[in-house]
C-alpha cells in the first residue's frame, strides 16, 4: 500500500490515519499533527485501488470502528474516528 | 469541465433555497470545494467528498452532493456529513461545527465498496416495475412521485418528512397506493 510517512519531531507514539485525499476534515486532521510536529504516517483510501480499499475497510471492521474518515490509529490500539481535537490531544498528550 | 467558481455558486445556490449556509471556515469551505471538483474531474459527478466513492453512479446516487442525509443531518446536528452546509446558528458562530455520525447505511457503503454481494433479487416478470428492485412512493402532500430503493428522508419539492411518502403499487395493471 502507498502509505504516506510525514516527518516530525515527536516520535514516541505511532499515528497512522485513514483518510481521503478530497476530504476536509482529513486534512484539517494532517495539519493539526503537522503544527504539532508529530511523526504520522497515512493512506489516502479513495487514491487506492478496490482491493486496497477492501483491506482498509476490513481493517477498520476489525477494529470495530466506523467506516467513517479520518480515522486515527494510535500504537495500534486506539482509534478515533473524526477530527476530534480534543480526544487526538489527549491521546498524543499534544 | 467544471470551475470551482461553479462547484462554489451551486453549492450556494443551493443553501440558499434551503434556508442553509456554507460552512464559515474558510478554510475548511475551500478545501471541500476542491474535494467536490476533484470528484466531479474523476466520476464526472459531485461525489462526497468525505466519503468514498465507488465510481458507479447507480451505487453512489445517495452521496452525491446535496447527498440524501444533508437535510435529516442539518436538522438534527447542524451541520452536514461533510459540513459544507450548516445551519443559521452554526454560521453565525454560535455553535461549533463536529464531526458527525455516519448516516449512511453500512449496507450502502458495503456495496459501493463491492464488499457484500447484491442482494438477490426477487424473480420479477420482466419488463414489470419491479425488475429494477427499486418501488414508486408518492408524497402525500404535494405529489411529487419518486422511483428509488426507499422513500426520500424529506420530500425535495415541499419538504414534507419522509412518513409522508406511499408506496405506489399495481394492482391488474393499474397503479393505486399501498394499502396498510
Amino acid at each position: 500500500m502507498n502509505t504516506v510517512k510525514v516527518k516530525g519531531k515527536k516520535k514516541e507514539n505511532k499515528v497512522f490515519l485513514y483518510t481521503l485525499s478530497t476530504c476536509g476534515w482529513c486534512k484539517m486532521t494532517k495539519q493539526y499533527l503537522k503544527d504539532n510536529d508529530i511523526a504520522y504516517e497515512y493512506l489516502d483510501v479513495d487514491k487506492c485501488s478496490k482491493a486496497e480499499q477492501q483491506e482498509a475497510i476490513e481493517d477498520l471492521k476489525r477494529r470495530n470502528a466506523p467506516v467513517s474518515f479520518p480515522a486515527i490509529i494510535i500504537n495500534d490500539k486506539t482509534i478515533i474516528s473524526g477530527f476530534k481535537k480534543d480526544a487526538i490531544a489527549e491521546a498524543l498528550g499534544i | 469541465m467544471t470551475t470551482l467558481e461553479e462547484v462554489k455558486r451551486r453549492a450556494e445556490q443551493d443553501a440558499k433555497s434551503r434556508g442553509m449556509y456554507l460552512t464559515p471556515d474558510e478554510s475548511l469551505l475551500k478545501n471541500l470545494l476542491e474535494g467536490l471538483k476533484e470528484n466531479e474531474d474523476r466520476y464526472g459527478y459531485l461525489s462526497c467528498p468525505c466519503r468514498i466513492a465507488s465510481g458507479a453512479f447507480d451505487l453512489d446516487r445517495d452521496i452525491i452532493c446535496p447527498c440524501d442525509y444533508r437535510d435529516p443531518d442539518v436538522a438534527e446536528y447542524g451541520t452536514c456529513y461533510c459540513c459544507l452546509y450548516v445551519d443559521l446558528e452554526t454560521h453565525e458562530g454560535k455553535k461549533e461545527a463536529k464531526p458527525i455520525p455516519e448516516r449512511r447505511p453500512l449496507d450502502k457503503q458495503m456495496r459501493g465498496l463491492g464488499m457484500e454481494e447484491p442482494k438477490p433479487k426477487e424473480t420479477t416478470p420482466k419488463g414489470s416495475i419491479n425488475a429494477t428492485g427499486r418501488k414508486l412512493f408518492y408524497c402525500k402532500q404535494c405529489g411529487y412521485v419518486v422511483f428509488r430503493d426507499e422513500p426520500p428522508y424529506v420530500c425535495p419539492i415541499c419538504r414534507a418528512k419522509r412518513e409522508m411518502f406511499q408506496e405506489i403499487v399495481t394492482t391488474q395493471g393499474y397503479y393505486t397506493r399501498k394499502l396498510a
